[in-house]
């Protein structure tokens, strides 16, 4: 099951961060890079930030630097809770 | 009076001012500010960003109906402070005035310099408190960039693809005058265009409680009676936020445009630190005033109007009334502080006196002051009150004096 889905991530993505104009969230966006999408390393650090914080999935700071694109981040958090589980 | 016109400065080695941009109480736009200065309409309102009620101070200037997604991309909202967001905002609406499209033109010649005084202190404020008040973990990334004062500076220069000399001045209220004095020193060096003035937006409690403790604020509880400089019945300032842009361009970018010479020139420019308090020496002002008028290569007679810094600060009033009228003689120039209608914006606020004096040279207006009537003992000055003054204004000097003893003048003038 998967507990942390792309429209979580996009949720946040809106709802903190910001998205650019040009951007389609909406799309298939699992596999585009973050610096694609207008998110720079700032960014992928204040969307881990809002991770932490809803969720309580603690991401380093090292880890979120190679979170590279959505579909890893939803990977991620979904390892982190599963382990949590245990 | 019309002056004599003995100029001798250089104007051609001196930058045009070419593109304005306006965020303040008076108005959202160049047009909106404009109106409402010749109208005399204060934009000083009670406090309603948040419960004023416990503070000695309850008023200020704030911007009307300022909605940040109409001006600044989604991207960067939740990664800036309200006083970049005014910043960004008038930068688009100057150099659109300007016509300067930043795509055109080299990346390298083009820079930003802003003044900055209270910085990201609402963004700060908010952050420190999930700082204290949640822990590490709900504080914003872009706490790192967004409150410390070079941010607008940063944020502009990315926007618009701008890498050539940037930087911020901190300065206080001088800062905005700055900021033009120093575009206009890398105009002679090969920048092309400066994007110069600057924002400020200190109403939240963190930076009202900050400029409470200097002591210079005015605690009278009517919003028409509590900012008065020059008056009888002066008791320090209000605050306000906004500010504006300027669009600072060599003469020979705006001439090759067909922009030449735009609003006016930057003719001359000078800046000097008031002695340390206890000191023997005299204020600086005096100074300060006639080495920018030296650099313009202009006497008394060539000025006609002053926009002064007016502190609303009983001692502070006088220094700089004394500092005019040794210069030019007891009353013997026009002086105006338009300020009155928005509170002194501090980083925001010489940069919009000198929009404002670029738009009197442009109409041909001294606007007048709203407020002080009667003035206080001392205070021997022209100022212009009661209704605004129809003239030829060829050239303004502009005041501007900052916390912590900062002095800045600069000489426009109007081709």
């Amino acid at each position: 099951m998967n507990g942390f889905t792309l429209d979580d991530l996009r949720e946040i993505m809106r709802a903190s961060v910001g998205v650019d104009a040009e951007v389609d969230l909406d799309g298939e966006i699992a596999d585009v890079e973050f610096a694609e999408l207008g998110y720079d390393s700032l960014a992928v650090m204040e969307l881990a930030g809002q991770v932490r914080r809803r969720l309580g999935v603690s991401i380093s700071d090292d880890d979120a630097l190679r979170i590279t694109t959505p579909g890893k981040a939803v990977d991620y958090v979904n390892g982190k809770l599963a382990e949590a589980a245990y | 009076m019309m002056g004599t016109d003995n100029r001798t400065g250089d104007a051609a080695a001196c930058p045009v001012i070419t593109g304005i941009g306006v965020v303040a109480p008076t108005g959202v736009g160049v047009d909106a500010h404009w109106q409402a200065v010749l109208a005399g309409k204060s934009g000083i309102v009670r406090i309603d960003r948040f419960d004023p009620s416990p503070y000695p101070v309850r008023f200020a200037g704030q911007v009307p109906g300022f909605v940040a997604k109409d001006h600044v991309p989604g991207r960067l909202i939740p990664q800036t402070d309200a006083w970049t967001q005014h910043s960004l905002a008038a930068t688009a609406e100057a150099l659109a005035d300007a016509g300067v499209d930043p795509a055109d033109l080299p990346e390298y010649e083009m820079g930003v310099v802003t003044a900055a005084s209270s910085s990201g202190a609402e963004f700060g404020q908010r952050e420190m408190q999930r700082l204290w008040g949640t822990g590490p973990d709900w504080v914003s990334a872009y706490q790192s960039i967004a409150w410390f004062y070079a941010a607008t500076t940063g944020q502009v220069a990315i926007r618009h693809g701008m890498r050539g000399p940037c930087g911020v001045f901190c300065c206080e209220q001088a800062g905005g005058l700055d900021t033009v004095g120093h575009a206009r020193r890398l105009t002679r060096t090969g920048t092309r265009v400066v994007v110069s003035g600057g924002t400020d937006a200190p109403l939240c409690p963190y930076a009202l409680v900050a400029q409470i403790s200097a002591g210079n604020m005015s605690t009278v509880d009517d919003s028409a009676r509590a900012f008065l400089p020059f008056g009888l019945d002066a008791s320090g300032y209000l605050p306000g936020e906004g500010g504006a842009v300027l669009i600072v361009e060599s003469r020979g970018s705006a001439a090759a445009r067909g922009r030449d010479p735009g609003y006016g020139v930057v003719v001359g420019y000078a800046a000097g630190m008031d002695p340390a308090p206890g000191s023997s020496r005299p204020p600086v002002l005096r100074r300060t005033i006639e080495r920018a008028m030296a650099d313009a290569g202009v006497t008394p007679p060539d000025v006609d109007v002053v926009f002064a810094d007016a502190a609303g600060v009983p001692e502070h009033d006088l220094v700089e009334a004394q500092a005019i009228s040794a210069v030019f003689g007891p009353k013997a120039v026009p002086v105006t502080a338009p300020k009155t209608l928005t509170g002194r914006l501090y980083a925001g606020g010489s940069a919009l006196d000198v929009a404002t004096a670029l738009l009197a040279m442009r109409d041909g207006v001294i606007p007048h002051t709203v407020g002080p009537d009667d003035l206080a003992a001392g205070c021997d000055i022209d100022l212009v009150t009661g209704q605004l003054r129809e003239r030829r204004l060829r050239r303004v000097l502009v005041l501007a004096r900052g916390h912590g003893g900062f002095n800045s003048a600069l000489v426009l003038e109007k081709p």
